[in-house]
């Protein structure tokens, strides 16, 4: 299974093996990552999954929506490079994805 | 004795509930919330008639949303359903046309946004870690300042005075002074005309208490905009581009909404929860032997109090909820508080369970842009107060009934009496 690199703002990381179609927020739910609450269950509407995209990543992980551009909006420390984990779907081209936390997500 | 009366009245409650003919029920009578049997109404829409349209003698008619998934899809479809106070706003209740005072949780996109983000930075994380020692010497203040062996008002000395003081320094705001804050935030969500022994009774005087509301707020604002801008809520206001031109009713607007939202909300999770613990021993014996378990019992509290029970939208163009026709400029209320009873997004919803093992997933912050903007604050306001409860006081007694507020908006208190032994 692709495999995908949790790291926590602590700087701890968590690697996390996905079955491919599953969203690294319900993966990293499941495999009880801190720092991903996931509290609307994926559907885009709480922005507490928000993680950073590893700058190599970040063309193989697709453009956020317009919904999650809205929730991203108003979730602290939002970057460039910021992304809902409800919303970005495991494939086996994502093999080896890095993604970081920003503080205060449980 | 008190939970078989409890269990007793609650049974008959239900039975005339599903006894009702459907076209019947309205869940926004007040009446239902005061002596706390609407669930059993929405129970049986759940069952019978998820999105249900009734008519009420204080608030016309209107939809009930009961259902989880379907009032994900109201609170996430901002393009359908408004949130703008020209269609009426977010509550049920909605002021005379002349009285109606815009705040940003009553706007659409775009401006919605730019005043949002303008208030955000206060409850931001590092913010909040700078705040939580202030918090926990008042919360022990507080605790320690309480009578021992006598009956007192768990709301009124420990639920109120906790949250007027937080709010008290979210706006600078000065601290002899904080209960006005109390008081303006219940004139405002007070049903004008719902009976009972509400603080005012008409449109006329709830606007006559909130103009001295905003003639205070307007001498605050006029200190701190010639002022290098301050970390206050109000400095905020004054200093952002997209907040500092704002007109008077829009001024009032946005005060009674951060008064009311870091107010009456945690006031009542901080009842509620007390209360959720004494009728479930069991639960509360758990969280003594292990207090580690305040992480979930947090959200737990939220879900199970709601004490906002819902927020309203207006249809904007012709839509189908869950195979109703709802028509351009309907009212579609979104009660979270049934969503939060909803067995099929929550296990065992009518249990308080403490250790559950998604305690987060509940609808008590709505969802989408509107999502409850201070919910990490409020969650540590309750995990401190927890954590120095269980430090201090090895029994806590309710000893009698609580006195629910006469609102479908605020699910809350205004009077739960305990004792401490000691």
């Amino acid at each position: 299974m692709p495999r995908v690199t949790f790291i926590s703002y602590n700087g701890n990381r968590h690697p996390v093996e996905i079955q491919e179609g599953l969203s690294l927020m319900r993966a990293a739910v499941d495999n009880n990552v801190p720092g991903i609450d996931g509290d609307c269950g994926g559907q885009c509407a709480c922005a507490t999954c928000h993680v950073y995209v590893d700058a190599a990543w970040r063309a193989r992980t697709g453009n956020r929506t317009v919904m999650e551009e809205d929730m991203l909006n108003f979730a602290a420390a939002t970057q460039d490079n910021s992304r809902l984990a409800c919303q970005i779907v495991m494939t086996q081209a994502l093999d080896g994805l890095v993604v970081s936390m920003p503080d205060g997500q449980h | 004795m008190l939970a078989t009366a409890h269990t007793t009245s609650g049974a008959t409650a239900r039975e005339a509930a599903f006894a009702m003919p459907l076209d019947q029920i309205d869940v926004s009578d007040p009446t239902l919330f005061e002596n706390d049997t609407v669930g059993h109404y929405f129970e049986r829409l759940r069952r019978d008639d998820p999105v249900h349209q009734a008519t009420s003698p204080l608030f016309g008619k209107y939809w009930s949303v009961t259902k989880y998934k379907d009032i994900m899809q109201v609170d996430t479809s901002h393009g359908i359903f408004s949130s703008d106070v020209v269609h009426g706003g977010i509550a049920i209740m909605e002021a005379p046309a002349q009285l109606r005072a815009p705040s940003f949780i009553a706007m659409d996109q775009p401006k919605h946004d730019e005043q949002r983000k303008t208030v955000s930075p206060i409850v931001a994380p590092g913010n909040l870690a700078a705040m939580e020692s202030t918090i926990r010497t008042r919360t022990c203040k507080v605790l320690d300042s309480l009578p021992r062996n006598e009956t007192f008002n768990w709301v009124d000395l420990v639920s109120i005075e906790l949250t007027t003081q937080m709010l008290a320094t979210l706006f600078d705001f000065p601290f002899e002074d904080r209960r006005l804050l109390t008081w303006w935030s219940d004139v405002a969500t007070t049903v004008p005309g719902a009976g009972g022994g509400a603080p005012i009774s008409t449109w006329e005087e709830r606007q006559a208490e909130l103009v001295k509301c905003l003639t205070y707020f307007t001498r605050l604002w006029n200190e701190r905009v010639n002022a290098p801008p301050g970390h206050d809520l109000i400095s905020m206001l004054a200093h952002s581009p997209a907040t500092r031109n704002m007109a008077p009713s829009e001024f009032l607007g946005n005060l009674i909404l951060l008064i009311v939202g870091g107010n009456d909300t945690t006031r009542n999770s901080m009842s509620g929860g007390l209360l959720a613990l004494h009728q479930n021993p069991a639960q509360f014996a758990k969280l003594r032997a292990n207090p580690a378990l305040i992480d979930s019992l947090v959200p737990e509290i939220i879900r199970w109090q709601t004490p906002l029970a819902h927020m309203r939208r207006t249809a904007l163009c012709d839509t189908e909820l869950a195979g109703k026709q709802i028509k351009q400029g309907d009212k579609v209320v979104m009660w979270y508080l049934s969503g939060n009873r909803d067995p099929e997004a929550i296990d065992r919803p009518d249990e308080f369970i403490i250790d559950r093992a998604r305690p987060r997933q509940h609808m008590a912050f709505g969802f989408g842009i509107h999502r409850c903007v201070g919910n990490r604050l409020a969650e540590l306001q309750l995990k401190i107060l927890w954590e120095e409860m269980l430090k201090r006081f090895p029994v806590i007694e309710v000893v009698g009934e609580p006195t629910r507020v006469r609102s479908p908006f605020v699910r809350g208190f205004t009077h739960l009496p305990v004792r401490i032994p000691g």
